[in-house]
C-alpha cells in the first residue's frame, strides 16, 4: 500500500513514482514518434489525437453531467467553419482563430444547453440531434461558408512557420491535445467537475446542497463544446477541406460510440474509446486487404450485396465489436483496464 | 428571535391539501420534531421550506428574510441544510468527494483555474486542501474513516444515512432539516445519532428541525414537538404536552383506544 502525506497528494496529477515514470515514458514517445512513423501512421494519429479531444469533451457531458448529445457533429463542424472562416475572412492567425472558434462553438453550447435544462434522456437525445442536423443544413446554404461545395483550409502557419506536412499538423495537434486532456483531468478533481457529476447522481440533492444547476448543466454543454470546437477547428487541416457533408450525423454517432465503447465518466475511457474507434474505422475500411479474411468478404459482399457491397460488411464489423464489448464489458475499456489492473494487484490470488 | 419562520403555509395539490395552515417557529439552538402518521405532510412541509416545491400560500422567513418562492440553491447558500428521507447521496462518488461537495458553497474554483492548476500552492489546489481539511473535522466527528475512500452506493444504509448527515454538515448551516434521520438504522447506530445530535445542538450551534418516527429518540432530543395529520398541525409544544394530547392519541391510536387511553 502506498502511504499518502498530505492533502495534495490525492489531487495532484502524478500519484506516485511509477505513474511519473510510464507518464515520461508515453511523453516521450509521443515525441519521438514523428520521426520513426511514416506519413499514413501520423495521419492516423493525428485523426485519434482530435478525436480524444473531441472524446472528452462529450464525455464531460454524457459521463460526467448525465446529459446526452447526439449532435456534437454540430459543434465540431461549428469549430471547423469558425476557425477557416476567422483565418480566410478576418485574416487572424490560426493561433488566435483556434481558441475564438472554441469558444464561438462553446457560445453554441450554452445555448442548446438552454432547452436542454428542460429535457432528459431520450427527449435530450433527439433535441440534440436536431441541432447536429440543422447545423449542416444551414452551413450548406450559407454562401460565406462555401454552400455545400465546402471551404478548402487556408495554408497553415504558425510563429511564421509554414506548416504542411502530416509531421508538421502532428507537432500542433499533439500538445493541444495533451494540454486539453491534463485540463479535464484538473477539472473533474476539483469544483466545477464535482459538481458536475452531483447533478448527474442527485440533481436534488446537489440544488439542496448549493449547486445552481441551471448554470452546471449549461456550463457543461459550453465546455463540452468548447473542447468538440477546437476539435473541429484541427480537423479542418487535417482535411485540408470542409464540407456540411463531412459532419454528417454518422459523426455525432461515432463521438457517442467512442465515449460509450471507451467508458462513461472516465478520462483514461475517453482516450481508449477514440483510439479504438478511430483505428477500427481506418482499418475497417480495408478490410478487403486483409490476408484470409479478406479475399472471402470480398466474395461474399460481391454475392449477398450490390457492387458496392465491402463497405457495408465493415459496418456489419464494427457494430459486432461494439456490441460484443458492451456486452462483455458494459463499463467499456476502462472497465476492463480496472479489472486487468486489479487481477495483477492481486495475482496470484 | 426565530431563525425559520413559518407563517400560515398550505400546499394544495391539485385537489389535495397537504399541507393546511402549518405555523411553526424555530429558536436558535433548539431542537423540533415533526411527527404524524405517513402521508401527514411532513417531507412536504420540507420541501416547501427548501424550495423544492412552491407553497400556495403562505409564508417562510429565515433569519427575518422571507424565502418562499426562491430557488432551493439559493436558500441553501443562506445556510439552510437537509437530509432526505430516501438517501439522495451521489452514489458513483467517493465519501469523501460527497463531503467536498457540502463545500461547493464555500469554494470559488472555477473552470479556469480548476482545469488549469499544476502545483501545491496554486489557488484551486489551495482551496481544495483548506476544504479538505475541514471535511476530515467532519469524518472524525461522525467516525466515517472507514468509508472515506469507497463509494457511497456501495456502503450499508445506515452508513450512507450518516454520510449524508455529513454531507449537509459540511455546508456549515445554520439550520438543519433531518428526514428520518435514524430509519433503517440499528440500536447501535441511533444509539450514536442521538449523542451527534446532540453535539451538533451543543457543539456547533446548529439548529435542527427533525422528521421521525422512532418516538424513543423524538421524546429525548425534542424541546418542541409539532404533530402532523393529514397536513393539519393538530398539536405544538413540550414533548410532554404532546405526548398525552387527545388529538395526537386519537391520531395515532385511532378513536376508540385514545378513549380507553384517556
Amino acid at each position: 500500500m502506498d502511504m499518502k502525506r498530505d492533502y495534495y497528494e490525492d489531487i495532484r496529477l502524478l500519484d506516485s513514482g511509477p505513474q511519473v515514470f510510464w507518464l515520461a515514458v508515453l511523453l516521450a514517445a509521443l515525441a519521438a514518434f514523428p520521426l520513426v512513423a511514416d506519413s499514413y501512421q501520423i495521419y492516423t494519429v493525428n485523426l485519434i489525437a482530435i478525436h480524444v479531444i473531441v472524446a472528452l469533451g462529450l464525455n464531460l457531458l454524457v459521463g460526467y453531467t448525465g446529459q446526452i448529445s447526439l449532435g456534437h457533429a454540430g459543434f465540431f463542424a461549428i469549430g471547423a467553419y469558425a476557425t477557416l472562416a476567422l483565418m480566410l475572412n478576418a485574416h487572424l492567425p490560426f493561433i488566435v482563430a483556434l481558441p475564438l472558434a472554441g469558444f464561438i462553438s462553446a457560445a453554441f453550447g450554452f445555448l442548446l444547453g438552454l432547452p436542454a435544462l428542460r429535457l432528459e434522456g431520450p427527449y435530450l437525445a433527439i433535441a440534440t440531434l436536431g441541432f447536429g442536423l440543422t447545423i449542416t443544413q444551414i452551413l450548406g446554404r450559407l454562401d460565406v461558408f462555401g454552400g455545400h461545395m465546402g471551404l478548402q483550409a487556408p495554408p497553415l502557419e504558425l510563429f511564421g512557420l509554414k506548416v504542411t506536412s502530416d509531421a508538421g499538423r502532428y507537432a500542433v495537434i499533439m500538445p493541444i491535445c495533451v494540454i486539453m486532456t491534463w485540463g479535464l483531468r484538473n477539472l473533474t478533481k476539483t469544483r466545477v467537475g464535482r459538481a458536475f457529476v452531483a447533478v448527474r447522481d442527485s440533481d436534488i440533492a446537489a440544488e439542496c446542497i448549493g449547486v445552481n444547476l441551471t448554470y452546471y448543466k449549461t456550463l457543461a454543454f459550453a465546455v463540452s463544446a468548447f473542447f468538440t470546437g477546437i476539435g473541429g477547428g484541427l480537423m479542418a487541416f487535417v482535411l485540408g477541406f470542409i464540407s456540411p457533408h463531412t459532419f454528417n450525423v454518422m459523426v455525432s454517432i461515432m463521438f457517442l460510440a467512442m465515449v460509450v465503447v471507451g467508458g462513461l465518466g472516465s478520462i483514461l475511457g475517453s482516450v481508449m474509446g477514440a483510439v479504438l474507434i478511430t483505428w477500427l474505422q481506418l482499418e475497417l475500411a480495408r478490410i478487403g486487404e486483409l490476408p484470409l479474411v479478406g479475399p472471402v468478404l470480398t466474395e461474399l459482399s460481391n454475392q449477398v450485396f450490390t457492387l458496392s457491397g465491402l463497405p457495408n460488411v465493415q459496418y456489419v464489423v464494427f457494430g459486432l465489436i461494439m456490441v460484443l464489448i458492451i456486452i462483455f464489458e458494459p463499463l467499456g475499456l476502462y472497465g476492463f483496464w480496472i479489472r486487468t489492473k486489479i487481477y495483477w494487484r492481486t495475482w496470484p490470488f | 428571535m426565530a431563525i425559520l419562520e413559518i407563517q400560515d403555509l398550505s400546499m394544495v395539490f391539485g385537489g389535495i391539501t397537504a399541507l393546511d395552515h402549518v405555523s411553526l417557529s424555530l429558536e436558535q439552538g433548539s431542537i423540533t420534531a415533526v411527527i404524524g402518521p405517513n402521508g401527514a405532510g411532513k417531507t412536504t412541509l420540507f420541501n416547501c421550506i427548501t424550495g423544492l416545491y412552491k407553497p400556495t400560500r403562505g409564508q417562510v422567513s429565515f433569519k427575518g428574510k422571507r424565502i418562499n418562492g426562491m430557488k432551493p440553491y439559493k436558500i441553501a447558500a443562506l445556510g439552510l441544510g437537509r437530509t432526505f428521507q430516501n438517501i439522495e447521496l451521489f452514489n458513483k462518488m467517493t465519501t469523501l468527494d460527497n463531503l467536498l461537495l457540502g463545500r461547493h458553497l464555500h469554494m470559488r474554483t472555477g473552470v479556469w483555474s480548476g482545469s488549469t492548476f499544476f502545483r501545491r500552492g496554486s489557488r484551486a489546489s489551495a482551496e481544495e486542501i483548506a476544504h479538505r481539511g475541514k471535511v476530515e473535522e467532519i469524518i472524525d466527528f461522525l467516525d466515517l474513516q472507514h468509508a472515506r475512500n469507497r463509494f457511497v452506493g456501495g456502503l450499508p444504509y445506515g452508513t450512507q444515512k450518516v454520510v449524508e448527515l455529513g454531507r449537509a454538515l459540511a455546508m456549515e448551516p445554520e439550520v438543519l432539516l433531518l428526514d428520518e434521520p435514524v430509519a433503517g438504522m440499528n440500536m447501535e447506530e441511533k444509539q450514536d445519532l442521538m449523542i451527534w445530535l446532540g453535539d451538533i445542538k451543543e457543539e456547533l450551534g446548529i439548529t435542527l428541525l427533525v422528521i421521525e418516527h422512532d418516538m424513543r429518540l423524538v421524546m429525548e432530543i425534542s424541546d418542541e414537538i409539532m404533530v402532523l395529520n393529514y397536513g393539519e398541525p393538530i398539536a405544538r409544544g413540550k414533548p410532554e404536552h404532546v405526548q398525552n394530547h387527545p388529538e395526537v392519541l386519537k391520531a395515532y391510536l385511532g378513536e376508540e383506544s385514545a378513549l380507553e387511553v384517556a
